[in-house]
């Protein structure tokens, strides 16, 4: 899951991605509106924490001009103005969420991970496709029943397939998943995080469909 | 007595008291004497008349009582009023009135006296006349007088006491249309809410009314700023605290859940970090609510500046960095004249905003001009946009290219102090290279000598 980050504040700034990052998203954090508006056209996240006080204008602002042009990506906001107005008036703009500083990072990831959920039109927590169960609140999967141990990227391939199973994903959407701006991509890594998926889970779970990429294998 | 209303009831009640009472003396007295004059002359005057009513033939035949007609029939109370008594030369009482007295009224020749006859006080006029042998004596009864005078007298404070009351009534009633505006007042003070300062209408308070209305207005407003820069500290302080504290929270639990030691030790390092930035912000913050209050700072003396420098540079060093500080040797023969807290206050602040903003390596410089009227701080950092030059004092203010640091009360508590003194803060873009120049203008009371060698020049 991939996530953006908008706070002015470097500490927090900083503890969100680190932590939303152990939580298995991959993250990226910007300052301002303008770079926030920079991010959000070049790249696709599947889920935004926006603050509402930022040095170069109010939060509220960008989530209308975003909500205006159409822009569904799932965001919750994040600020110390927490009044009951604040939040109505924040909700009303187009947030899916609320959440008033300070907060609980545990909590946080999950509304994240509900929004983003929401996102993706589903209800359910687990992501599940023939067998496979992946959890992504525990970062855990198991094949019929049994636990799976998986790293991290290999955990993010997996999920970026499972959230759309029997649909493809190209090489570059799962990169575009697995990688924030500030991480070099290894040019065969994908391939790498495939294969070692097959050698866990079974050789038929991910299908390559060629010249356009993977998808998962329904009914198998 | 505390009642304003009473007060003047009072006062009003028996100065009116007085002086009826004081009319009614005077009136009594002039009345007393009126009366009796007019009485005499009618004693005199009757006299008179019977004397030369009777000739002395008539004394010769006479010799039993003549009823002489005395008084108007009307006036049943002062019915033989009069007496009358013609006595010859040789003591015979040869006539007298009916309501007169057997006995001698005077035994004196002529003229007035006072005699007690058969126990009534008499006012008696003689009239001797030796040619007719006769003396003619006419009388009145004091008592008589007494009462005339003592009704009329009546007959002025009857109505007096049925008005007075109706007087004081009247007063009363007068006294609280006057004081209906301070009542009207002191309703509308009663009925407000403990933070509703508006201000009290006085547009149709009568002239003595005014300016109590204008102090209270004055009381209100500057009650109204202190509490409105109360509310904004904090607002501020609750809306400011909780970023770098959610902050705090989040590394924290990162560096509980981390498993990596490099990623435990990086959110203890931002920890770190938070902390140090909310004590500053905490100290600001307390700092302003200090100045707002204006508690203990009016002492003013004469400051070394060098000394206070030193020590604050020594404070943040830790902060610092590897950012140069250096100091005009110029500086050492500069005071200036201004509270030592308020003095402190400010120059730690510039000197923590100077330092925050220059980068590594980069370098504050604290000086003083030549002429010795301006004390001055400059930094290497990014300045700040000529638009938002007049903005940066002002408390909260956070600009474009605010520091990751600033809490946008920095430069706000340094005006404050710096007005406070006395002094103005200038703030300017440096014109040699890149990076803010901060000037106090320094209120001195004595000339004091400058060597114009500074080391910058």
């Amino acid at each position: 899951m991939r996530v953006l980050i908008v706070e002015d504040d470097p500490v927090l700034a900083d503890g969100l991605a680190v932590g939303l990052g152990l939580a298995g998203s991959t993250v990226d954090a910007v300052g301002n509106c303008a770079d926030a508006r920079a991010a959000l056209e070049v790249a696709k996240f599947d889920a935004v924490v926006l603050d509402v006080m930022l040095p170069d204008g109010s939060g509220f602002d960008l989530l209308k001009d975003l909500r205006a042009t159409g822009d569904r990506t799932p965001l919750l906001l994040l600020t110390a103005l927490d009044d009951v107005k604040d939040r109505i008036e924040g909700l009303d703009r187009g947030a899916d969420d609320y959440l008033g500083k300070p907060f609980d990072l545990d909590e946080l990831a999950a509304r994240v991970r509900a929004v983003a959920r929401r996102g993706e039109g589903r209800a359910t927590p687990c992501l599940n496709c023939g067998g496979i169960v992946l959890d992504p609140a525990h970062l855990t999967v198991a094949v019929n029943g049994e636990p799976v141990a998986l790293s991290r990227r290999e955990f993010a391939v997996l999920s970026a397939l499972m959230e759309r199973p029997g649909a493809i994903r190209s090489k570059a959407e799962i990169e575009d998943r697995l990688y924030g701006w500030q991480e070099e991509v290894e040019s065969n890594a994908i391939e790498v995080h495939i294969h070692n998926l097959r050698a866990k889970m079974g050789r038929e779970a991910i299908e390559t469909v060629r010249g356009l990429g993977y998808r998962m294998k329904l009914g198998a | 007595m505390t009642s304003l209303r009473w007060r003047l009831f009072f006062i009003l009640v028996s100065a009116t008291g007085a002086i009826w009472l004081g009319a009614t003396g005077w009136i009594y007295v002039r009345t007393k004497a009126d009366i009796e004059h007019v009485l005499d002359a009618r004693l005199q005057e009757a006299a008179r008349m019977v004397n030369s009513l009777v000739t002395s033939s008539d004394v010769a035949q006479l010799n039993g009582a003549i009823p002489v007609p005395v008084g108007h029939p009307e006036l049943m109370n002062y019915q033989r009023h009069l007496a009358c008594q013609i006595w010859s030369l040789d003591g015979r009482l040869i006539a007298h009135s009916s309501g007169a007295p057997g006995a001698n009224l005077a035994d004196h020749a002529s003229g007035f006296s006072e005699r007690i006859v058969e126990g009534e006080t008499w006012r008696v006029y003689a009239i001797q006349d030796a040619d007719k042998g006769l003396r003619v004596l006419v009388g009145d009864r004091l008592g008589m007088r007494e009462r005339l005078i003592s009704d009329l007298i009546k007959g002025l404070i009857a109505p007096a006491l049925l008005m007075i009351p109706l007087l004081g009534l009247l007063i009363w009633i007068s006294i609280g249309r006057g004081l209906r505006p301070l009542s009207n007042m002191a309703n509308e003070l009663q009925s407000r809410r403990a933070d509703d300062m508006r201000p009290v209408d006085a547009s149709d308070a009568p002239l003595e009314v005014k300016p109590l209305a204008d102090a209270l207005n004055n009381l209100f407003a500057n009650v109204e700023t202190a509490r409105r820069h109360e509310r904004e500290i904090t607002a501020f302080a609750a809306h400011e605290l909780r970023t770098p504290l959610a902050g705090l929270k989040t590394q924290a639990q990162v560096a509980i859940a981390a498993t990596d030691s490099a990623v435990k030790e990086g959110a203890l390092r931002q920890i770190l970090v938070a902390v140090d930035r909310t004590t500053r912000l905490v100290r600001q913050l307390l700092a302003l609510a200090k100045l707002d209050a204006g508690l203990d700072l009016d002492h003013a003396e004469d400051i070394r500046v060098s000394p206070v420098l030193d020590e604050i540079i020594e404070t943040l060093k830790a902060t610092s960095g590897d950012r140069r500080v250096e100091l005009d040797p110029a500086l050492r023969s500069v005071s200036i004249r201004a509270n030592r807290e308020l003095l402190t206050l400010a120059l730690r602040n510039l000197h923590e905003n100077a330092t925050l903003h220059t980068p590594s390596g980069g370098a504050v410089r604290w000086g003083v001009d030549c002429d010795g009227t301006i004390l001055f701080v400059e930094d290497e950092g990014p300045g700040i946009p000529q638009d938002e030059l007049p903005l940066v004092t002002r408390r909260f203010f956070r600009g474009r290219h605010k520091s990751a640091s600033g809490s946008g009360l920095g430069l706000a508590i340094v005006d404050l102090a710096i007005r406070r003194s006395g002094s103005t803060l200038r703030l300017r873009n440096r014109g040699d290279s890149q990076g803010l120049r901060a000037e106090i203008t320094i209120q001195t009371p004595d000339a004091f000598f400058m060597v114009c060698h500074s080391a910058f020049q």
